[in-house]
């Protein structure tokens, strides 16, 4: 029974949800208030998982659940991120009259298939996570039904994701068949004698993984679904199950097939590496600021990736802090979108930032910040996040991964400055409004700090991430 | 602890830049923040010659040194100066006082967003010339780039936005290859402190490439031939401030980059490419000077002009001899103080005719004969006549030149002779013959403001041409030592290889 205790977090979301649902159907007009308890539950969420993150690693249900320091850092850094996409978008949901009391529910069942996926240790708990957050996933990318774009990046995501949870699912079986085991550890154990077929496997549940976190050759979905879903939710996809997503790649790679490192190791290089050359070319061309994302979003996870191929847990940690500090960054950007609004409607063309920096220097300056950040430019965050990685890649003398990376941040960091160039250095349009909610303010202004000041106290973040070893 | 007296140097114009921000300024008027930037920038100025009293010129040591944990595990903030950093710093606060008074006359929009510009620019720049540390070092070369794109791109000409990517992207280019050789030097040696890494020494093996990984940064700021055609660009759409900044500093960090990890990191693969370093800097010497023979835009020429004296630094830098390295950090000192002035020359006669081109001008001996003397005296500066400051740089490079090679010598003395050609041509055009305009006529003389900053530029010309003393005075020790180290390497190394 002490088991219970130590998944009290998935235990007291899934109350939630259900009671959620049940204040929905009874009461009438309730989405407002349901939205405000998701928060609210969110954040008591966030308080249980602190209090368990004192226990360093526990194994739970025949070892087929984990809790350790990777799953806590991840599950906090996740549950803040999500409260941050709540706060800033609970605006953005009222104007285009999408709040309903699904929508918080929805995220919140998300949240509890991501948290699964970042505890699972069993191929089949992960992939119950998995399904879970895909389900929800595919209606949050449709939800604004009356948008044409909207419901056809629903259908597409789903389509392409089932397609992909297929080939993940086939792969599972794979593994199952030469190793006669679900379990991470158990397949690590029986993966010594193993044959070849099991190497297949291990690819067709990287195809799977990949395509979750948009890295090239299965990135196709990601412009699309980014530039047709609602902004709110486009910010949730960005952020929250590239979290998740990272964490199962860490554990996947390194946990069963932690002795295989020849055979997948290649394979991560080359999708990393294409991720970050592609993600770095086609956003040159983007005049829509959503499906720019998409592709920067490409780049930066060949980054994160970039940190796994290395094989050692300074490459892991890399990673980690990595996509810590993408997710301050991209709810940093996500909040400037939110933030380009005249008379209820909102924008998100590049040319529609021409000129900010006349009428709103706060903004345009932040947005300058962010900007720089993104392209690794020191002294930001954003360029901390690229020196571990690449201190991690050349301590293996990956020389030739490094060199690619570095010289794809500079084609990377032409299109970056291009936004700023039109933010600073073009005429201006129309003023926006300049009144927006409290919430919004706090995430732009809390991550625009956190971005710019990353440099004076780095071991912060650091010392944390160190204590997560996997190997 | 003593008084962090270089972090302060640092973080000054930081916090100014910070203040001025958070000021409010009623649409219109940015009395306040001028006078603010002002006030840091001389601050900061005093500071540095107060810093410059407190030197102790027989020293071989780093001086001033402060050493904070900064990166847990690897990289320490780490900062100090020696005789060589010290008169860099000094010449960054000074320019910087300089573009600050000057912002007066040149910028019509955007003042406040300008003057936080160059103070936070003047962080990064004494942040370069003080870090003893690598990846510090690294952070503040790169960051310089943002402040410097958005003075070119906001408050630029006509291309300003073509000139602000290409000079982004191209210094960005260069300095990618050093992050990686700054990340595998803390793989092979353990540290990226270059005080330790002086002592511990680099293995050969290694040497060549990560020198060359260096040098595609710094050859891309000097800038070096065939990679300097974002400069002229920069230049000519940066406002005068901009160009000014740009001339006489930010080029200067290359430089002192050469010196200070080049030579003293590698100082076997800088044996090796001498003759590369050799034949870039010949060609950019007679090259680029017979380019600003043809150019029809005052700005440009002086652009080229900058490569070609910047192509005799580094000849200078890599005789490996003492009189060529201090012939080279005086020409840099020099050159900051001569190309700054030339700028501000051009600016001053753009804001009355507004336009640059040479051919529009003649006659203004006769309309502005106080612009005419100082503009000869600085034009005497750039080509190099003895009594001015940049007649000692380029003989002390060309007799360290010659102790090493007669025929690189020969050629760069070529370059001498181009130089005071295309400087007195310009002069010619521009201030001698007929007024060739009926507008010219209008324009009026120096204003009490421009005076002031053209003779405090002129008064350390014509002073370090007679007396060149204190400069030289200062960097000697420090040079010597690093020659003594660099040959004492050198010979280890023949002695293993026997």
């Amino acid at each position: 029974m002490e088991n219970l205790n130590l998944i009290l977090p998935e235990i007291f979301i899934s109350l939630a949800i259900m009671l959620f649902l049940i204040i929905g159907v009874f009461k009438k007009k309730s989405s407002s208030l349901i939205y405000n308890l998701t928060i609210v539950s969110l954040l008591i969420l966030l308080a249980i998982v602190f209090n368990l993150s004192s226990i360093t690693e526990t194994s739970l249900f025949n070892k087929s659940y984990k809790i350790d320091n990777l799953s806590n850092f991840m599950k906090i850094i996740m549950i803040v991120s999500g409260i941050f996409v709540m706060l800033a978008s609970s605006k953005y949901l009222q104007i285009n009259k999408i709040d309903k009391i699904e929508y918080p529910i929805l995220i919140l069942s998300a949240i509890l298939g991501m948290m699964v996926m970042i505890s699972s240790n069993d191929l089949i708990v992960f992939y119950m996570g998995l399904e879970l957050q895909s389900l929800a996933l595919y209606v949050l990318a449709s939800f604004n039904r009356d948008n044409l774009l909207s419901t056809e990046s629903g259908l597409k995501y789903f389509i392409l994701s089932a397609l992909s949870s297929g080939l993940l699912l086939y792969g599972c079986s794979l593994i199952y068949g030469f190793t006669e085991t679900t379990n991470f550890n158990e397949i690590f154990i029986n993966s010594g004698q193993a044959e070849y077929g099991l190497t297949f496997g291990i690819v067709f549940v990287l195809v799977g993984l990949a395509f979750k976190i948009s890295a090239v050759p299965f990135h196709m979905w990601a412009p699309d679904v980014y530039q047709g879903s609602p902004t709110s939710v486009t910010i949730f996809f960005t952020i929250l199950p590239k979290i998740a997503a990272l964490t199962v790649f860490i554990r996947f790679l390194y946990v069963p097939f932690a002795n295989m490192i020849d055979q997948w190791q290649m394979i991560i290089i080359f999708i990393s590496i294409a991720s970050m050359v592609f993600g770095a070319v086609a956003a040159i061309g983007q005049t829509n600021l959503k499906r720019l994302v998409a592709y920067s979003s490409i780049g930066h996870m060949g980054y994160a990736l970039a940190g796994l191929s290395v094989g050692t847990n300074q490459g892991i940690q890399s990673s980690i802090n990595y996509i810590t500090i993408y997710l301050v960054m991209n709810l940093a950007f996500f909040s400037c979108l939110f933030m380009l609004k005249r008379e209820e409607k909102y924008f998100e063309k590049i040319e529609d930032l021409s000129g900010l920096s006349k009428n709103h220097p706060l903004l345009a300056f932040s947005m300058m910040v962010i900007l720089f950040s993104l392209a690794g430019i020191p002294p930001l965050a954003g360029f901390f996040a690229k020196f571990y990685i690449f201190m991690a890649v050349i301590e293996r003398s990956m020389y030739f991964l490094a060199v690619v990376g570095l010289l794809s941040t500079v084609l990377a960091a032409f299109y970056y400055l291009r936004i700023i160039k039109i933010i600073y250095f073009d005429p201006e349009k129309e003023m926006y409004e300049k009144k927006h909610p409290a919430g919004l303010k706090l995430t732009l202004i809390l991550s625009t700090i956190f971005i710019t000041a990353y440099f004076i106290y780095p071991s912060g973040l650091t010392e944390i991430i160190s204590k997560i070893n996997i190997i | 602890m003593d008084f962090p007296i270089l972090s302060s140097l640092i973080l000054l114009p930081l916090i100014g830049a910070l203040f001025i921000f958070f000021v409010k300024s009623s649409s219109g008027k940015y009395q306040a923040s001028k006078y603010i930037a002002l006030f840091i920038a001389i601050a900061n100025f005093i500071l540095s010659i107060y810093l410059w009293y407190l030197f102790d010129k027989d020293s071989t040591k780093f001086q001033f040194v402060e050493n904070r944990e900064w990166l847990l595990g690897f990289v320490n903030y780490k900062v100090g100066i020696d005789g060589i950093s010290i008169l860099f710093i000094i010449l960054t606060t000074f320019i910087t006082s300089i573009c600050i008074i000057l912002v007066n006359s040149t910028i019509k929009k955007k003042l406040k967003d300008f003057l936080i510009a160059i103070l936070v620019m003047e962080t990064f720049m004494i942040g370069v010339f003080c870090s003893l540390d690598l990846l510090v070092f690294y952070l503040f070369f790169e960051a310089g780039l943002i402040p410097m794109f958005l003075i070119i791109g906001i408050w630029g000409g006509k291309r300003r936005v073509y000139s602000a990517f290409k000079f982004f992207l191209y210094t960005l280019l260069g300095s990618v290859l050093m992050l990686v050789a700054i990340i595998s030097i803390y793989w092979i040696t353990g540290t990226t402190d270059v005080e330790k890494l002086y002592e511990i020494g680099i293995d050969t093996k290694y040497q060549n490439l990560l020198w060359l990984a260096f040098f595609s940064s710094f050859a891309v700021k000097t800038p070096m031939w065939p990679v300097h055609t974002w400069l002229p660009d920069a230049h000519v759409e940066a406002p005068t401030a901009g160009s000014v900044l740009l001339a006489a500093i930010l080029l200067k960090m290359a430089g002192y980059g050469f010196i200070r990890f080049s030579l003293g990191l590698f100082p076997i693969a800088s044996e090796y490419f001498v003759p590369l370093v050799y034949f870039l800097s010949l060609v950019a010497i007679i090259y680029t000077s017979l380019v600003a023979l043809m150019q029809e835009d005052m700005k440009k020429l002086i652009a080229y002009s900058s490569v070609a004296h910047m192509g005799f630094v580094t000849l200078g830098i890599f005789t490996m001899t003492q009189q060529g390295i201090e012939g080279s950090i005086f020409q840099m000192i020099s050159h900051g103080l001569v190309s700054a002035a030339l700028f501000i020359c051009v600016g001053v006669v753009y804001e009355r005719h507004h336009t640059r081109l040479i051919d529009r001008y003649g006659g203004l001996v006769q309309i502005m004969p106080k612009y005419a003397i100082v503009f000869m005296v600085f034009t005497l500066g750039s080509l190099g006549l003895p009594g001015t400051s940049g007649f000692v740089g380029e003989f002390l490079i060309l007799m360290g030149a010659f102790k090493k090679s007669f025929l690189v010598a020969t050629i760069a003395s070529l370059g001498v002779i181009l130089g005071a050609a295309y400087m007195l041509w310009l002069y010619k055009r521009i201030i001698f013959g007929e007024i060739i305009d009926s507008q010219l006529k209008s324009m009026t003389d120096l204003k009490r403001f421009e005076i002031l900053i053209l003779f405090s530029l002129v008064i350390p010309i014509i002073y370090f041409g007679f007396y060149p003393e204190p400069l030289i005075n200062s960097m000697e020790t420090s040079i010597d030592n690093l020659l003594n180290t660099y040959d004492t390497k050198i010979k280890t190394n023949l002695v293993y290889k026997n």
